[in-house]
């Protein structure tokens, strides 16, 4: 990794950021906080998640602390029960389920398919308020006390035999859900009906391909997460047991309607991140990504088959062998995209010319992390392993890799690589790169022990466990502790950026995409004319040419 | 070596001899699984492999230095369909392979002997046919396929015993099974696998294998006396069953000996194989089960009998294979008079009428 | 998913030079008013799609446990009064019509007539929500509310409800398990009209709102996309009535 970079900065001491941009337009509290602009209302979007992301983080490493040793010392039973609770509501819904389409979308989709804004600006915003209601409300049930009941509420754990605050906690999730499904209705429509002249879907960069598949799903599934809360929230209030087998009602009946939505869940989750990916690896190969007509065609996929794997969350929960068949074969089916996908990555490196800045770190670890957590997926996809391993810290070792190792890290790939953009400064090159390796190192060192403690056997949600599975779960929390340090950095040095960053100038990374070919940061506006699109996506032969127009007509 | 602190040579010597990547292999289907597991680690490290592979040698060959001109590829559809066909191939591998160990994992065989466990906040309760009840714990011979019924008092639980690889979850409301034949004697780790509130982590126990004298002791030793099917005797006494479930012409309801296993009709037209969720739901459901040519008068006992209760009458019912072993239950209670033991009035439980012998 | 952008390429030059005369109510970031309408067309149709899938859930719980209970959904179905669900269902195939002539108004220019029918739909949406009052009353009176003293007695004996029982004299007694999945039945029923209701509600808020906006003049000067987008929602409560009516109070009435 020597000093070879694509980055072209404008000269430090003449240039400056552009007086008239997104930010400064406005000035006031309310012209933020009444805003339709898309690029404000991801940035206000941005600080939100970043501070539920570190609640979320904190009980992490509670959990993780109290997991030191085999004995419940730290914390009571209880305690430690609300604290995985709200580590996976919040770090779900409070952070995963908005990070990519809610800033990055939020902030790139108007530009990148050349048009002014979001189809529906105020029901932009009316997203980030909920959002912001939905969030108040969490805070306040973890201030009255927590909830206990998993963020996976099985009923009638949930319904009938805890006095937490489940409900306060139902209804929160139940805003959190429509202001995901206002963003990705918001999304669908702009990407069908805001076009610019001459982008044709296959123009499409994609980023947007990937958050329209994510949108598609948020849109069709969370109403069903909604009613599900609903009947949760009715049942502990009137009682009526429609999930209480006593009453007749049945509690498979919850896992099926929640696991309906939940599973869709984490491909949005994932999605955008693979869009940000796509763009990554392609500018720092300065090549097309290979395949664009497979990748994009398999964000669709992901979506569609995502709908149709439910039920792989309830092999062991006495379904019927043979819906166990059917769902089985479907999440093999459901894999072979990812493969395709992270194929396709690789291959765009092919005969291009790579340089490694922190936003090409963090793809190349998603790459591999995610291509660990998706096998260990196939782990319990076949039904017959899911039964030893389902329960137990493999499946958290899974979904952590897929959603740690992958998602976060597409997500800080994506943060770093349109920095310059979202504010027109630089971020600090070498404390980024050693931060990407520290959050590497870190998280391989947490979750890959979890790997071997699931096959042993250990089971997930235990706050004492015995003896012999300390070991694997000491160095688990001293990769913790590095991990924890590996996403502090960037706060902490992106911060620094905003005030002491060097000017970046419209296009620091030479990408294709309409959105470098405008001011950083951008106009509220975002273009002064429509633009027009006259060639394809990830044209880096246009982009010369483009340039070296300008060199001769400046020049 | 002695340069190394002693506490942390005693660590590492306990480690290395603890060491383990996986828990022993203690019943016939542990080694089948991690058969599949380890062909699914080797694939996983493959693909792993060959990503990484491609990425550092595409990373080194191709870097802004080595190779300053990107060269514009759209794309190669032999190479997609190369890493379609193949993932898609060995994912279909591990789905045939794992659909076959879960089918044998949850298909018990006929000469199973049946343990039931009742799961509830916050421990296991296993009851043995012969009337041994275990807390927290499990008996087993070796070389005996055991199948477990389960079911759970309240929440959802999970039985897991990491060391046969099998798992299944225990939920209120209907009987789930799960069976295995252990190989090694020895103690095992029994784990609950779903979360169900405050004691979750304490809701463990263990799993006991013995040869099969070994176990043969135990069981003589543990009995408190009766067995679950005399248990049930008892309770299909005292609650008057035998008032319409008996092999009188004029009895109101079907006569149940031999039930377990048979093929009825119930009032829908469907047909029904009546195995231990069927006799449970007909007992606290009745009238969602009626059985052709009978009324629907069969009183609930939802809420007047434990499932401990329950699995001692399904037990009774299933070694019920004559009437003259009906007669036998009879003959140990007084039978009201025909025409008194008429259906309860709503919500009046049967077993206020008629009278019950101890 | 056709191929072509949203804005044709000759639509972009007429753009420009018009700049300046765009309609008061075109927002800035759409090209063309044509845009802005069939963007926020497409948006309410795919907002709908969502209020489906939040209503399946529902719909499948039903249908499962009418599946398992047939009896017990049998009998609560008869004591839904068929006589206000008809009623009902007329009001509101009724106030959909009045919405339509609304659309036509408002794109026709006719102000008064756009008032009177807005005024009619929020009249007959009113009625709607009147005649359901009284039904939910007569299942308090009944005490056939899940929760609240829920009895199961017009189950066990039918002849004690002598007004359900005129209707239908065939039904016989349930059995006690039987008679108390009964309270599954109207649980379903009041989460799925009340949801119903709920959405009714909302309508008719916005519909106050629009008769207000109506007689200052908003909807008869050329943007109609506010009252044709709400004739949508209008119409997807109305149809979802169409449904909740036959499932709910048609479905058993031979039984």
């Amino acid at each position: 990794m020597s000093a070879a970079t694509i980055v072209v900065l404008p000269d430090q001491s003449t240039a400056r950021i552009p007086k008239m941009n997104f930010i400064t337009r406005e000035n006031g509290l309310l012209s933020w906080l009444l805003t339709g602009d898309h690029k404000r209302i991801a940035t206000l979007y941005l600080i939100s998640i970043t501070f539920f992301f570190f609640i979320g983080g904190a009980l992490a490493g509670l959990i993780r602390l109290e997991l030191l040793t085999p004995q419940t010392d730290l914390v009571a039973a209880d305690t430690y029960n609300k604290l995985f609770t709200m580590h996976g509501v919040i770090m779900i819904f409070f952070f995963l389920v908005p990070s990519v389409p809610a800033t990055l979308g939020n902030f790139l989709i108007p530009m990148m398919v050349g048009a002014k804004d979001l189809a529906l600006p105020k029901v932009n915003l009316l997203s980030w308020y909920l959002y912001i209601i939905a969030g108040i409300m969490a805070i306040y049930t973890m201030a009255a006390g927590g909830v206990d009941t998993g963020w996976t509420f099985t009923t009638p754990l949930s319904t009938h035999y805890l006095n937490t605050h489940v409900i306060s906690t139902g209804l929160a999730i139940f805003v959190a859900g429509f202001s995901s499904i206002f963003t990705g209705l918001n999304f669908i429509v702009t990407i069908h009906k805001m076009r610019c002249p001459g982008m044709t879907w296959f123009r499409l960069p994609l980023f947007v391909w990937s958050n329209y598949a994510a949108s598609i799903l948020m849109v069709l599934g969370t109403p069903v997460l909604a009613i599900t809360l609903v009947l949760i929230v009715l049942e502990r209030t009137v009682g009526i047991g429609v999930f209480d087998p006593a009453k007749g009602g049945d509690p498979l009946l919850f896992q099926h309607l929640f696991w309906f939505y939940s599973h869709p869940a984490v491909y949005i989750m994932i999605l955008p991140g693979m869009g940000v990916i796509s763009e990554v690896v392609s500018t720092f190969s300065r090549k097309r990504v290979f395949g664009y007509t497979a990748v994009a065609f398999s964000s669709v996929a992901i979506a569609v088959f995502g709908f149709f794997v439910w039920a792989h969350h309830m092999f062991i929960m006495g379904i019927s062998n043979y819906a166990v068949l059917v769902f089985s074969l479907l999440t093999m089916l459901v894999a072979v995209p990812s493969a395709i996908k992270i194929f396709n990555w690789a291959f765009t490196l092919y005969k291009g010319s790579i340089t490694f800045e922190t936003p090409m770190l963090y793809a190349f670890g998603f790459m591999g992390l995610f291509t660990i957590g998706g096998m260990t997926g196939v782990f319990l996809g076949a039904s017959g392993t899911d039964i030893h391993l389902t329960e137990t810290y493999f499946i958290v070792a899974h979904f952590h890799f897929v959603m740690v190792g992958g998602m976060l890290m597409a997500f800080l790939a994506g943060i770093h690589f349109w920095w310059p953009k979202w504010t027109g400064r630089m971020y600090p090159e070498k404390i980024s790169q050693l931060a990407a390796v520290v959050t590497f190192i870190g998280f391989n060192l947490t979750f890959f022990p979890q790997f071997i403690l699931g096959t042993l056997g250990m089971p997930r949600r235990y706050a004492a466990y015995p003896p012999e599975f300390q070991i694997l779960n000491v160095f688990s929390t001293a990769g913790a502790t590095i991990l924890g340090i590996g996403y502090l950095l960037p706060v902490l040095y992106l911060t620094w950026s905003l005030k002491y960053g060097a000017i970046a100038g419209n296009n620091p990374w030479q990408a294709t995409g309409l959105e470098w070919q405008t001011q950083s940061p951008p106009l509220t506006e975002n273009f002064l004319e429509i633009p027009i699109m006259d060639h394809e996506a990830y044209d880096y032969e246009w982009l010369e040419r483009m340039q070296q127009k300008e060199v001769a007509s400046v020049g | 070596m002695n340069q190394i602190s002693p506490v942390l040579w005693q660590f590492l010597v306990k480690w290395l001899t603890n060491f383990a990547l996986f828990p022993p292999e203690a019943s016939k289907i542990a080694p089948q699984m991690d058969a599949l597991y380890f062909f699914m680690v080797l694939v996983s490290l493959v693909g792993l492999t060959i990503v990484v592979l491609l990425i550092v040698s595409f990373s080194l060959l191709y870097s802004k230095k080595r190779h300053p001109v990107a060269v514009q590829i759209e794309g190669s559809t032999l190479l997609e369909a190369t890493w379609t066909i193949i993932p898609l191939g060995l994912f279909l591998v591990m789905f045939v392979w794992g659909a076959l160990l879960y089918f044998r994992i949850y298909t018990p065989p006929a000469n199973a002997m049946n343990i039931y466990i009742v799961g509830k906040q916050w421990m296991w309760k296993a009851e043995h046919p012969g009337g041994q009840h275990e807390i927290n714990s499990l008996h087993v011979p070796t070389g005996q396929a055991v199948q477990l019924t389960l079911i759970s008092q309240d929440v959802f639980h999970s039985f897991s015993i990491p060391a046969f690889r099998v798992k299944r979850e225990a939920i209120p409301g209907r009987y789930t099974t799960v069976w295995f034949e252990a190989t090694t004697p020895g103690t095992y780790h029994l784990f609950c696998t779903q979360y169900c509130g405050t004691n979750h982590s304490q809701m463990i126990g263990d799993i006991v294998v013995m040869t099969p004298d070994d176990f043969r002791i135990w069981l003589a030793g543990s009995t408190s006396g009766n067995s679950l099917a005399q248990d049930g005797e008892r309770l299909f006494a005292s609650l008057s069953c035998n008032a319409c479930h008996n092999p009188r012409a004029d009895s109101r309801g079907p006569n149940l000996a031999n039930v377990y296993g048979s093929r009825l009709t119930l009032s829908t037209g469907q047909t029904i194989t009546a195995d231990d969720a069927y006799l449970r739901q007909s007992i606290l459901n009745p009238s969602a089960h009626n059985i052709q040519g009978y009324a629907p008068i069969m009183p609930t006992y939802q809420g007047q009998i434990s499932e401990e209760g329950v699995i001692a009458l399904v037990e009774y019912l299933k070694n019920l294979n004559s009437d003259y072993r009906i007669q036998q239950t009879l003959n140990t209670t007084e039978l009201p008079a025909a025409n008194e033991g008429s259906a309860a009035p709503a919500g009046k439980s049967p077993a206020a009428q008629g009278e019950v012998k101890p | 998913m056709s191929d072509s952008p949203a804005i044709p390429h000759g639509a972009q030059v007429e753009a420009d030079s018009a700049h300046h005369e765009h309609p008061s109510y075109q927002r800035h970031h759409f090209v063309t008013f044509e845009q802005q309408a069939d963007t926020t067309n497409f948006a309410m149709w795919l907002f709908l799609l969502t209020e489906i899938m939040f209503f399946g859930g529902l719909f499948t719980a039903y249908l499962i446990m009418r599946n398992w209970y047939y009896p017990a959904f049998v009998a609560a179905s008869h004591q839904l009064n068929i006589g206000w669900g008809t009623a009902n269902t007329a009001v509101l195939i009724t106030s959909s019509f009045t919405m339509a002539m609304g659309v036509w108004c408002a794109e026709t220019r006719r102000k008064a007539g756009l008032v009177l029918c807005l005024g009619l739909t929020f009249i007959l949406g009113l009625a709607f929500l009147g005649i359901k009052s009284i039904e939910y009353h007569e299942k308090w009176e009944k005490h056939h509310i899940p929760g609240l003293h829920y009895s199961i007695k017009s189950f066990v004996d039918p002849a004690s409800d002598p007004e359900v029982y005129k209707s239908y004299p065939q039904d016989t007694g349930l059995q006690l398990d039987m008679a108390n999945k009964t309270e599954l039945y109207f649980f379903l029923y009041f989460a799925m009209t009340g949801m119903h209701a709920l959405h009714m509600i909302i309508g008719i808020a916005i519909l106050g709102f629009m008769i207000f906006r109506a007689r200052a003049g908003a909807y008869t000067t050329g943007h109609v996309t506010f009252v044709e987008n709400f004739g949508l929602y209008w119409h997807f409560v109305d149809i979802i009535w169409i449904f909740l009516f036959p499932l709910l109070y048609l479905i058993s009435r031979h039984q």
